[in-house]
């Protein structure tokens, strides 16, 4: 008399989803969506999406030199970068304009790699819809220029090496310039 | 409290006669006996889309949970908006009929799916006097009705000049004409011990000393009521019973053609299906209205609520039956349990409770075992191959 049972053991593994979708957790058998706008599942650390600009302080402290490296490596060509001139018309080390495009932009995280100047990272953010491709998908230099602490909030563990890398360049550069005994007057 | 009770009970007819007194203040009586009509017709024709946009979203809701998911809750608090939403974008979607279409009938065949749908409703018992019509036949005008809604699916298939529609109509037909027998063969027993063809005298018989003499607890009661809800299921072709639309199979069988409106239409005419078959199905085996304590349409709309959840229960766990297994299942298992069933209740009709319980079950059981073995599918013994490696 086994006529059935399977049709109602079926019948039990169903009623107990619908039961446990009430009463469990997501990880034992309750229900897993996780409701976008208002819950958000933790993006993981080394997640890339979209490049941006670090500066420490002030956008007039940005990292970029305005080498160019990255909008030559770039394989969709999505960045361009122009050099700021001062005063005399002598190269600035600095970039007048920076745009990505990010319409363009395939998160491939070439120009966080090839940069020598620790200055474009991959970003976390992925909510970049928009209505206008060539109006809004073009991002300038005031938009993508975000300052260290963010960098440190985002992707802390890189942060980290970065900011340590930086430092001991900097110390390193200041006993260059600095005698290591100061000279005694004569 | 009695009075209380009785006017709860009473709640709908006694709205119904007040407003019919209202107006024969200043209108003569054969208005009224119209407005009569009027009023059971009108309300009939708003309970039968709200209940089916309702069921729409409680199936959705129910999936889900089944499925660990929540189903729709955007839309107003709950999802109670979705199938108001769902309404609007069907009103408001383009209607493509096929080039070679037969536009006449493709255009008919929606509009006669939603006709016996709403029929049926008319010989539904929703409570204590509150049939819209007490035809004496009543059982057997659902059961002609009912089996009206082949036509139209078959019209619609038909005048898509679509081959997937084409094999959805023929599955239809095939489906829907084989278990009818077997449905109406359930339906006989209760017919045979309430002596009476009106939905509402087999409610009544079923009364009891507290209300709870339903059909359900005698043996052929419940051979009766799993076969005719069943056949109910297939009936209004809801999965496992789906191969008419199979999607997977015949991208919607025969309403692939179908959009906007012409297709809510046909959605309707199903979901409404359901709901009077799962409270024919009340009516006749659980007792209809009958019970203690509660008001009588409360009673009812609790029993076709839960066979309605028990069908959409069906639909979480069942995956879809193969063509032949279905013609199968309705011809050689469903149709011989049916006979037994009547000659079961004949036996309980003539002998006493407790002879008549020990006989039935004896019977049920060996009929039954024999069903099962002769139904089971022929495994030829398995084949070793000698010089195969």
């Amino acid at each position: 008399m086994t006529f059935g049972m399977g049709v109602l053991k079926g019948m039990i593994v169903t009623l107990k989803n619908f039961v446990t979708s009430y009463f469990c957790k997501r990880n034992e058998g309750g229900i897993f969506t996780i409701q976008y706008p208002e819950e958000r599942e933790k993006t993981a650390e080394n997640f890339r999406n979209f490049p941006f600009l670090v500066h420490d302080g002030s956008l007039e402290k940005i990292r970029c030199v305005a080498c160019g490296i990255c909008e030559r490596e770039c394989p969709t060509k999505c960045i361009h970068v122009e050099m700021a001139t001062d005063a005399f018309g002598k190269p600035a080390r600095k970039p007048a304009v920076f745009d990505i495009d990010y319409g363009l932009c395939m998160n491939c995280g070439m120009c966080e790699e090839v940069c020598p100047f620790d200055s474009i990272f991959m970003d976390h953010a992925f909510e970049v819809s928009a209505a206008e491709r060539q109006v809004n998908l073009i991002r300038h230099k005031a938009d993508l220029a975000k300052p260290n602490s963010y960098f440190q909030k985002e992707r802390p563990t890189l942060a980290a090496i970065i900011d340590q890398k930086r430092k001991a360049a900097d110390e390193k550069k200041k006993a260059a310039t600095q005698p290591a005994t100061p000279q005694e007057p004569k | 409290m009695q009075d209380l009770g009785a006017s709860i009970n009473m709640i709908f007819v006694t709205a119904k006669a007040w407003f019919l007194s209202l107006l024969g203040l200043f209108l003569p009586d054969w208005v009224i006996v119209l407005a009569s009509i009027v009023v059971s017709g009108v309300v009939i024709l708003c309970l039968g889309p709200v209940i089916m946009m309702y069921l729409t979203l409680l199936e959705r809701k129910l999936i889900g949970r089944i499925q660990n998911r929540y189903g729709p809750n955007r839309v107003g608090i709950w999802g109670l908006l979705q199938p108001i939403a769902d309404g609007i974008k069907m009103f408001t979607k383009e209607d493509i009929i096929p080039a070679n279409a037969d536009k006449i009938v493709h255009l008919l065949a929606p509009i006669v799916t939603v006709v016996p749908a709403l029929m049926i409703f008319v010989v539904v018992p929703f409570g204590t006097q509150m049939t819209a019509v007490n035809l004496n036949i009543g059982l057997l005008y659902f059961i002609a009705v009912s089996s009206i809604t082949i036509l139209p699916i078959f019209m619609g298939s038909w005048a898509s000049r679509n081959k997937y529609s084409l094999l959805g109509g023929m599955r239809t037909a095939a489906q829907m004409i084989s278990y009818e027998i077997p449905m109406t063969l359930a339906v006989v027993p209760a017919i045979m011990m309430s002596q009476s063809l009106s939905t509402n005298t087999i409610v009544l018989s079923q009364a009891g000393s507290h209300g709870l003499n339903w059909f359900i607890f005698t043996p052929w009661g419940i051979v009766g009521f799993i076969v005719f809800f069943l056949c109910a299921t297939a009936e209004c072709n809801r999965p496992p019973f789906d191969l008419p639309e199979a999607e997977s199979e015949l991208v919607a069988g025969f309403h692939t053609e179908y959009s906007g409106m012409k297709f809510a239409l046909f959605y309707m005419a199903e979901y409404m299906n359901a709901f009077t078959l799962c409270a024919l199905a009340a009516t006749l085996f659980l007792g209809g209205w009958q019970g203690p304590f509660l008001p009588s349409w409360v009673w009812f709309f609790g029993k076709t609520f839960i066979l309605i959840c028990v069908m959409i229960w069906f639909r979480g766990t069942f995956p879809r039956f193969r063509v032949d297994h279905l013609m199968a299942f309705a011809w050689k298992f469903l149709l011989p349990l049916t006979l037994i069933n009547i000659l079961i209740t004949a036996l309980c009709y003539f002998a006493s409770p407790l002879v008549g319980w020990l006989l039935s079950l004896g019977i049920l059981a060996v009929s039954f075992s024999i069903l099962v073995k002769l139904n089971r599918t022929f495994v030829p013994e398995k084949r070793d191959y000698l010089f195969a490696d």
